[in-house]
């Protein structure tokens, strides 16, 4: 069946990218965060004598590998500052707050951190301010849980010297992430999802080589040219290949071993890939003719759950040879 | 600064109309219509193309590998020589400009696309910090933007109507680009996002794709009547720690546009990717653009901001003002990262025939 095509609904369903990055820790990073966890800001000294905070393991003008520690104060002077009326999520405070840069007493450079004043007309470079520590602390940069107003005099304090030696150090960090998106599939593949939403599988030709992808991506990739003319293929198919799986994926209801294969739905160009089933595992070949089994479940509803032979006599080689 | 030892200009440009979505589109299906068109101007075929390569972010759409389901676009198969850089696409066209130069190419295709429409591009933004004392604080894009406009203002470099005059000038040039999505002369200045920007100071988020084909020598000229040498161009990076930068200067910058050639004649025009208005302010200084430059005709990326396509669409208007005759020499400038951090510079150049 040839259909024109249509301008479809557009789908969209929710997706979570997240992901936990554990994180080693070098020996700078690590006695610098060990530090804050101890109430203790260190720096680390380049190699023309200047303080850097937060310390980096590299000098970035000089690519010197820098070791040397000192304690600097947990005081310091605001070099620039941002008021954020609206926190977003993740971020330090969850009341209005200014992002400030931060020159510590004997640092050189700033350290990025929230400042938590009652208002923007609170807030100005040059500004005074000493860190808040988190009242649970565990070696990240959140253990300082922000800046507050200070009213101490600047400069009242050299860094000292520091071997960054803390019993029980912390050598890695786990960075949790997590990003929120709204997924939409674009026009080949929304009308590929609802015509599977009627059972019906629908391919797009391509109309240079004339090849039925299914499922279509929306591009002929051996053409780079949009395959806009759907075609129903199926329901029966062919099994060029197939693997036998014998490892049970976290969370499937699927007892193991069972087939995975390669099927060349009748009128396709390609083969997509599916579960096979209502025979033994061991009996399953190439050229095997199988067709879809579609569910009611409320998670199995948009795709066959799996495929089982139709009974025909297996195909010739040559006849799905091209599609392996 | 010696010139290249071999002339490739760009031939072609082509981009997208920016919108604020395109939900109705997958990846390849926004970049294919660019992709057509900029084969069309040359009257060239993939399979004409010597190099291929891309630039694009996956965590944009949160799409895994969407790069390979854009190549469907191209037409890959049989498989094509081509490359993807995780960055806009001006390094994209940074690798084929140096491939084109070993002479193993001639020609090269060089596209970038991004879709911000389906996440929280402030927070994704984020996640291209520093891991381990920046990231976990999650600043979004507009904060950190924010802390550089401040540090300009306490250094008297501007003030805040100076940022809204050069949001104002930005959408009014963008009035006449039908491809731009925040356009004419009632944009307005906005509240405070992150003070102090407002919103008239920040880019419009949205989704875009541009293409640009490159050409070597003859190839160049049979191509493209009137084509866009590129002359020189070069990128840098600054320390990734903001708190030891000098926000309100950008030696990259500098560096990278001396390396290109741009300080040896003036140019007339300039494409600046400053996506927030206060870095404009930054890069008029490192860049010594003076007040007879053309900047930002197109409207810039406070007009129209694909994120991974906006550097490149840079380049492209700069070469597309050549080709239209508008432009004798212009200057092109991509950046990526949190207040200008990577930098690349790009001088192109009309010849007379």
């Amino acid at each position: 069946m040839t259909t024109t095509s249509r301008p479809p609904e557009v789908l969209r369903a929710p997706l979570v990218v997240e992901f936990p990055f554990t994180r080693s820790l070098g020996p700078v990073q690590s006695a610098f965060l060990t530090g804050l966890r101890e109430r203790t800001v260190l720096g680390v000294r380049t190699t023309d004598g200047k303080v850097l905070v937060p310390p980096v393991e590299y000098d970035p003008a000089t690519a010197d590998e820098i070791r040397d520690l000192v304690e600097v104060a947990a005081t310091g002077t605001v070099t620039t500052w941002a008021w954020n009326p609206r926190p977003r999520p993740g971020q330090p405070l969850d009341t209005p707050f200014a992002w400030v840069l931060v020159q510590l007493d004997g640092a050189d450079t700033a350290l990025l951190h929230a400042l938590d004043a009652p208002g923007p007309d609170a807030v100005r470079t040059g500004l005074r301010v000493r860190v808040r520590w988190a009242a649970r602390r565990e070696g990240a940069i959140t253990d300082i849980a922000c800046f507050e107003p200070d009213d101490t005099a600047p400069g009242a304090r050299r860094p000292a010297p520091h071997a960054g030696a803390f019993d029980d150090p912390v050598t890695g960090i786990v960075a949790p992430a997590r990003l929120d998106y709204t997924y939409s599939p674009g026009a080949a593949q929304s009308r590929y999802i609802n015509a599977l939403a009627e059972r019906r599988t629908v391919g797009e030709r391509c109309p240079s080589c004339r090849k039925v992808y299914v499922p279509p991506r929306g591009a002929c990739p051996t053409c780079g040219i949009a395959t806009d003319e759907q075609v129903e293929v199926g329901p029966a198919g062919t099994v060029t290949t197939y693997c036998i799986v014998n490892i049970k994926a976290k969370n499937l209801d699927v007892e193991v071993p069972y087939v995975y294969a390669h099927i060349a739905l009748d009128g396709a160009g390609l083969a997509l890939h599916g579960r096979i089933a209502g025979i033994p595992y061991d009996q399953v070949r190439m050229g095997l003719r199988v067709e879809p089994v579609w569910t009611d479940s409320p998670t199995g509803g948009r795709f066959p759950d799996h495929y089982r032979p139709t009974g025909e006599p297996d195909a010739e080689y040559d006849t799905y040879k091209e599609l392996i | 600064m010696r010139p290249p030892i071999r002339d490739i200009a760009v031939v072609a440009f082509g981009q997208t109309d920016h919108r604020r979505t395109s939900d109705e589109q997958s990846e390849v299906e926004m970049l294919m219509p660019v992709l057509h068109e900029v084969l069309d101007a040359t009257g060239l075929k993939t399979a004409d193309i010597g190099f291929t390569c891309s630039g694009s972010s996956d965590y944009l759409a949160g799409r895994a590998f969407s790069f390979t389901m854009a190549l469907d676009g191209v037409g890959a198969w049989p498989p094509i020589c081509e490359s993807h850089v995780e960055t806009d696409g001006a390094w994209a066209l940074y690798e084929a400009w140096t491939k084109l130069l070993t002479g193993e190419a001639d020609t090269a295709l060089v596209y970038a696309y991004g879709k911000s429409s389906p996440g929280s591009v402030r927070d994704v933004l984020t996640r291209q910090l520093d891991p381990y004392y920046v990231a976990p604080l999650w600043p979004d894009s507009v904060a950190l933007a924010a802390l550089q406009a401040r540090a300009l203002i306490d250094a008297g470099d501007t003030d805040e109507p100076a940022l809204a005059r050069i949001a104002v000038r930005s959408r009014r040039a963008a009035a006449g680009n039908p491809h731009a999505q925040l356009r004419g002369p009632d944009v307005p200045v906005g509240d405070y996002v992150v003070n102090p920007l407002r919103t008239g100071d920040c880019p419009p988020i949205g989704d875009g794709a541009a293409a640009v084909i490159l050409a070597a020598g003859d190839r160049a000229r049979e191509l493209c009547e009137r084509p866009a040498w590129i002359r020189g161009i070069d990128h840098r990076a600054e320390a990734h720690s903001l708190g030891v930068r000098d926000l309100t200067d950008s030696p990259s910058a500098r560096l990278a546009a001396e390396n290109a050639g741009a300080f040896e004649r003036p140019v007339d025009t300039a494409e600046l990717h400053a996506p927030f208005t206060a870095q404009e302010v930054v890069l008029r200084k490192a860049l010594r653009i003076g007040d007879g430059v053309c900047v930002n005709p197109s409207g810039g990326p406070l007009a129209a901001n694909p994120i991974m396509a906006a550097g490149l669409i840079r380049v492209g208007e700069a070469a597309a003002r050549i080709h239209r005759g508008d432009s004798r020499r212009a200057l092109a400038h991509a950046t990526s990262g949190p207040c200008l951090q990577q930098n690349l510079v790009a001088v192109l150049e009309g010849e007379d025939r």
